[in-house]
């Protein structure tokens, strides 16, 4: 320090001590956020310059155009899915990424819209509402019901409402699966939801006589809506109550100090979240054309989570690409033609960018192809059985890895086993010691590329992918605690 | 009044009421220490009923064990105990401890990871399909009945027994040993306990290892009386024990053994008696736990939190 100012202490680095000197940290924002040199800080710097408006539009021409350049199929399979991931990660993102309650009964939103829809459009009840009337009448109804279920959080803090509404979304689906064999007292005996099969032939919106019923009408209809919601929510974001939702997440005591209402703002933020959900509810039970009790439950939470995790409390286009990211990468990775370089590829990559400097990386390689021969020779003498299948494919590169990697010709439960294994490993080893952490990395990356060929190369979905996204949370907390795009806010002991 | 069903739902509760007070108190202890709540812990419940599954089966299985029937419970528990009580420590290693100055957010959603990760890799391993204790060939149900037409079985029997002498053996070790003093100081105040020289790392670790010891006990018993085990029997079993712990008080040991009990009876009676009750179970003890959060949101052995910085 030339100018004679005080040394600052340096910020203990061991996370769980705590942190000393937190007006110091709040200083030096600035200074942090110049830390990026080189690329990242140019990017990081520019993307800060565009106003809201064109960030909007940065998505929105490119899935503007996304119909014209490839088929309907895929629009259906990547498309559809992924605006009503991105729509409802966005409601959920008013609940836990501005206000900071964490909603796990939110999915039961999401259903609730749907089979509200269902019950106003489709012939369990007769009813073919138009689409003007009934989506009013359903996102009303979920806010209604968001304000039913955020009544009793009032008095709660963080934790019991996060089981509070895990327990609700439950409920949900267990009512939903036997709500038709209720009996009313006076209006008697009335499927309400049709029980574990749920409700068929729901109608296509209807606007004013104009059907949404193709696929590319419905795409664009959800672009629309998820344009519109992301303007509101970054007027929202800006206004008087965004700010106090932030100061509510930031710290509910010095909130209520400074005369923040905050029970009715958690409620409000529950009422817009359940709201938005069920409009993307309506949305979903017309595409879909049934309201199954199967489509609201755990997966989906975790996966809606994963996205707005992936994208950053708070950050409205970082979820956008999160559940870009989220919904279309198990599709890409599903045909194996293109998979495998690009599985390698990033993989490659990954080492390269976080192996360094180059005598390490140079050892973990050769440390990774020894491993190899050494796992294929000990195999083939002792348990041939590992080593007798076939890689999938021809060509050099899958006759080499019948050479190297080890192929069990019976592979479902092995690869399984060490599918489960492997993701634990993922999970622990970044968190070890150096030394630990370079010799045991050659093994994970055998790991890694054996559950790719025996197991993910043939399928990916179901339970692997919920390990995934399971891993991916506790993950994601342990590196960046406020997910990958949004901002780190100041923690005060 | 119908003593005979009323007197079958008391056993049943009270049976109920055992397993559910087991898990509550791993729930009630972490949050008693850590202000987490550890949405694993009903998966660990389900791992532990998996262990002593194999444990049995390693043993010669349910039908001709190799051994007599007390010596294989006996090494069931024995295993289910100290794998689920492994696991909960590198739980607690892996997915909390770097979590614990991240804001309060991050370890709640770290838990709900957890809790996925056991259930699908349960869900891969293990298989989609109900494994059977075979509890009828294995130790017999073998019902008694004490005048007045109360009958009670066998594993229910041995259940809540099991269940009153691991609470018994807990209380004596919180309250005696010097660990559990460590724990009872870690509780009251983490940062005060650090600065007597309690190593709150280690402390904490113990509180995983009984916590979740107690839910792979509960597992077995699980397995024992319902005589069938599959791998999503966790989640709703520790919303239950979760309830459980809020009724009883979330952080007093008495309190979740009570609030176990009542969750319990009440479970059962309301299969009993309210209506469509063995459809809607799971929706009146939600309604209970939404009734105690109302009335009395620090349950009943709790004191009311002042909340602080």
């Amino acid at each position: 320090m030339a100018d004679g100012a005080p040394d600052i202490p340096a910020p203990p680095d061991a996370r769980d001590r705590p942190r000393i000197g937190v007006d110091e940290w709040v200083a030096q924002v600035e200074g942090r956020r110049e830390r990026y040199s080189g690329l990242r800080g140019a990017v990081e710097r520019r993307w800060e310059r565009i106003p809201p408006a064109a960030r909007v539009l940065l998505f929105a021409v490119p899935a503007a155009a996304f119909p014209y350049v490839t088929t309907e199929g895929n629009v259906f399979r990547y498309g559809l899915f992924t605006l009503v991931y991105a729509l409802l990660a966005l409601g959920l993102n008013i609940v836990v990424g501005f206000a900071g309650l964490l909603d796990l009964g939110y999915v039961a939103f999401f259903g609730f819209g749907a089979y509200g829809y269902a019950i106003l459009a489709s012939p369990q009840f007769g009813n073919h509402w138009q689409a003007e009337a009934a989506i009013p009448v359903v996102v009303v109804a979920t806010a209604l019901c968001g304000l039913l279920v955020g009544l009793p959080s009032r008095r709660l803090f963080g934790d019991y409402l996060a089981i509070l509404t895990l327990f609700f979304g439950q409920a949900f689906v267990v009512f939903v699966n036997n709500a038709n064999r209720i009996s009313f007292p006076f209006a008697g005996h009335v499927d309400l939801t049709g029980g574990s099969n749920g409700l068929p032939n729901i109608d296509p919106f209807d606007f004013f006589g104009y059907k949404l019923e193709g696929t590319r009408q419905q795409y664009y209809f959800l672009l629309i809506s998820i344009v519109l919601v992301l303007v509101l929510l970054y007027w929202v974001h800006d206004s008087r109550t965004g700010r106090a939702w932030r100061a509510l997440r930031e710290d509910p005591l010095a909130a209520e100090a400074m005369s923040i209402p905050v029970n009715r703002l958690k409620l409000l933020a529950f009422v817009f979240g359940a709201g938005t959900a069920g409009f993307t509810g309506a949305i979903y039970g017309s595409i879909a054309t049934a309201a199954l009790p199967g489509d609201y439950d755990v997966g989906l939470l975790i996966t809606i989570y994963a996205i707005m995790i992936l994208g950053g409390f708070g950050s409205l286009m970082g979820i956008v690409v999160g559940a870009v990211v989220v919904s279309s990468v198990p599709e890409l990775l599903r045909s194996s033609a293109n998979a495998r370089p690009l599985f390698y590829g990033a993989i490659l990559l990954a080492l390269l960018v976080k192996v360094r400097p180059w005598p390490r990386l140079a050892a973990v390689l050769a440390g990774l192809v020894g491993f190899g021969f050494a796992a294929h020779a000990i195999a083939s003498a002792a348990y041939p059985r590992l080593v007798h299948g076939h890689a999938i494919g021809s060509g050099a590169f899958a006759h080499a890895m019948n050479h190297w990697m080890l192929l069990p010709s019976h592979h479902e439960k092995i690869a399984d086993v060490a599918y489960v294994f492997l993701i634990a490993a993922i999970v622990i080893v970044p968190q070890l010691k150096r030394l630990w952490r370079t010799v045991l990395i050659p093994p994970l990356l055998y790991l890694v590329m054996f559950v790719w060929e025996n197991l993910l190369l043939e399928q990916i979905g179901g339970a692997t992918r919920l390990i995934l996204l399971g891993a991916l949370l506790v993950a994601l907390m342990n590196a960046r605690p406020q997910g990958l795009f949004g901002n780190a806010y100041v923690e005060i002991a | 009044m119908n003593w005979s069903l009323f007197f079958d739902l008391t056993v049943s509760g009270l049976t109920l009421g055992s397993l559910y007070a087991l898990i509550a108190l791993g729930y009630s202890m972490v949050y008693g220490i850590l202000k987490l709540l550890n949405f694993a812990h009903g998966d660990v419940y389900m791992i532990g009923a998996f262990l002593g599954w194999f444990a049995l089966h390693g043993l010669g299985g349910p039908v001709n064990p190799d051994f007599a029937a007390a010596g294989v419970l006996a090494v069931m528990f024995v295993v289910a105990m100290l794998g689920c009580g492994v696991l909960g420590v590198a739980i607690e290693r892996f997915a909390y401890r770097p979590l614990r100055n991240a804001p309060r957010i991050a370890p709640l959603i770290s838990a709900l990871g957890v809790s996925i990760f056991l259930q699908n890799s349960a869900l891969l391993v293990f298989g989609a399909s109900f494994r059977d204790y075979n509890t009828f060939s294995f130790i017999g149900i073998k019902t008694y009945n004490v005048g007045r037409n109360l009958f009670f079985s066998v594993p229910q029997l041995l259940t809540v027994v099991a269940a009153i002498c691991l609470m018994v053996a807990l209380t004596l070790f919180v309250s005696r040993s010097r660990l559990g003093k460590a724990m009872r100081s870690t509780s009251f105040d983490r940062e005060a306990a650090s600065m007597m020289g309690i190593d709150v790392d280690r402390v904490i670790s113990a509180t995983f290892f009984i916590g979740s010891a107690l839910a792979g006990a509960a597992g077995i018993m699980s397995g024992l009386v319902f005589g069938q085990i599959y791998h999503f029997m966790g989640f709703i079993a520790g919303l239950k024990g979760f309830t459980a712990a809020v009724i009883g008080g979330i952080g007093s040991i008495p309190g979740a053994m009570i609030g176990g009990l009542v969750v319990g009876l009440a479970e059962s009676y309301a299969t009993g008696y309210l209506p469509q009750g063995s459809t809607f179970q799971n929706l009146y003890v939600f309604a209970l736990l939404i009734l105690v959060i109302l009335i009395r949101p620090s349950g009943l052995f709790g004191q009311a939190v002042i909340q602080k910085a």
